[in-house]
């Protein structure tokens, strides 16, 4: 057909054989003064060259297309839910690290995310946390009250799924009204950042993952020490936190930006020492002149093994 | 082939009955898991029925009694038995997800089986229990369900690993080490 025929590349050859051929032809030098061809491969017309620096050979250029190009399933295909898991095992490891090491000025979400948000990271991360909660609770509990004579040990399985609601629940709805709220000020006044909704999903998720360690080390039975890992904890994680919104609403107005940010903190801050306070049980001073009084025989015990 | 054949009162029938069919692969598929190595069994002739013999199993010995008043106790039965199932489902469409391929069900019969080197550890905890409690009590428990959690994630790693691409092993693989670690400590907190 005509319509195929046109759309084939026209090899244009070298400049001195065309303008041999046809002397009059007007032949314009596009290549700058310090340009060489990109790739040395085989030899290809000017024109060729053109287009494929048009179609992309710049990195920068390909993923943008693709990023275009990626979401384009509708939504009740198994392949659109596969874009949101779409990550190798060392770029969920490079984000993990990302929200350990908070490096002012660097963004989490445009140096590690990249328009590319997965929800693996923050499913599984929530998962861990919930158990490591439930279960580093538990054994707190278990350690701190060992030796009483009136306590009998229970798995309190319930409070798994307390934890799993909760830390879903954060993990979802405060991402959702934060975005809900940056979307009405975008509004208002034009922000240059702007995030996507599974992008903010995914900094909150993956800046939990800071409490897992945080939650098994709160089994040492010391207030103190306690108080100190949600410290260090809130500082590293809030500060991830502060440092991606902040360029988000840094255009507002003044008081707005700060209240952000400071109710951004200040609910991270409630979930860690709510779960401290719900999970763990106090250690009280006073266990240990009881234990001394009351001869138990599997304090003896406890204490021989 | 066997359902033409069968006749029940017949002793020259030389074909199994499917029952007996069935159970000898269930059988086999145990074998399988008890000593791991690459082979293609367990998915290529998948069944549910194992895990279902191995999940019913669990809950039923890990239900604490309903006359319990205690309300932070352990898990009851529908506990045990939607966490099994609701995490291999789970498990399977992550791994799905990652672009594995694998089919839901074969998955969903790896996972299942590899539960029984755990359901083996409940049943030597429970024996354990009965003699004197104390410490080496627990240390002798807390061995066995380390050991039957390992040879569980060997066991389902084998079968597993190979469907996975190359680059997405370890986020394939985690959730199943999640996944029995929690049901190792259902088994290790157990306290009749």
């Amino acid at each position: 057909m005509a319509a195929v025929d046109d759309l084939q590349f026209e090899e244009f050859g070298d400049v001195a054989t065309s303008l041999a051929a046809n002397p009059d032809a007007t032949t314009i030098n596009i290549e700058g003064p310090g340009e060489s061809p990109k790739r040395p491969g085989p030899p290809r017309g000017s024109g060729r060259e053109e287009d494929d620096e048009l179609l992309g050979n710049d990195d920068s250029d390909k993923t943008e297309l693709l990023a275009g190009q990626k979401k384009s399933s509708p939504f009740w295909t198994f392949e659109y839910y596969q874009t949101f898991f779409d990550v190798d095992t060392y770029q969920v490891f490079d984000r993990i690290k990302g929200s350990l090491l908070p490096i002012p000025g660097k963004n989490f979400v445009r140096l590690y995310i990249r328009s590319n948000p997965d929800l693996y990271g923050p499913f599984w991360i929530c998962a861990t946390l919930v158990f490591a909660i439930a279960i580093s609770g538990n054994l707190s509990n278990f350690l701190i009250h060992l030796g009483e004579k009136s306590y009998h040990y229970v798995p309190e399985f319930r409070k798994v799924s307390i934890a799993a609601t909760v830390i879903y629940a954060y993990a979802w709805l405060v991402p959702f009204a934060l975005w809900g709220f940056l979307l009405w000020r975008n509004s208002k006044v034009m922000n240059i950042v702007s995030y996507s909704f599974l992008e903010i999903v995914c900094v909150y998720g993956y800046s939990l993952f800071i409490y897992i360690p945080t939650a098994i080390l709160w089994i040492i039975p010391q207030k103190a020490v306690r108080w100190i890992l949600v410290m260090m904890a809130l500082g590293i994680s809030g500060s991830v936190l502060a440092m991606t919104f902040w360029p988000a609403v840094r255009e507002d107005n003044r008081r707005v930006a700060l209240a952000t940010i400071v109710t951004i903190v200040l609910l991270h801050t409630l979930l860690s020492v709510g779960c401290l306070a719900y999970f763990f049980d106090a250690p009280e001073v006073d266990h240990l002149p009881t234990t001394a009084v009351v001869p138990n025989q599997t304090v003896t015990a406890a204490k021989s093994s | 082939m066997a359902e033409a054949a069968e006749s029940p009162g017949d002793p020259r029938t030389t074909s199994p009955r499917p029952l007996m069919r069935d159970l000898k692969a269930v059988g086999k598929k145990f074998m399988h898991v008890l000593y791991p190595r690459k082979s293609n069994t367990l998915l290529r002739d998948w069944d549910l029925w194992g895990p279902l013999v191995l999940c019913v199993t669990l809950a039923l010995m890990l239900q604490r009694g309903s006359a319990d008043n205690e309300n932070d106790g352990g898990p009851q039965f529908a506990e045990v038995f939607v966490i099994i199932w609701f995490g291999a489902v789970t498990i399977t469409l992550n791994s799905k997800l990652l672009g594995g391929n694998i089919s839901f069900f074969q998955s969903l019969c790896v996972l299942g089986y590899c539960i029984l080197p755990l359901t083996v550890a409940l049943l030597v905890c429970r024996l354990v229990l009965l003699a004197k409690p104390g410490p080496i009590n627990f240390i002798v428990r807390l061995f066995v369900v380390i050991v039957m959690f390992a040879w569980s994630i060997v066991a389902s790693t084998a079968f597993l690993a190979d469907s996975q691409p190359p680059n997405r092993k370890a986020l394939a693989i985690y959730p199943v080490f999640l996944f029995y670690f929690v049901i190792s400590w259902m088994i290790l907190t157990f306290a009749p």
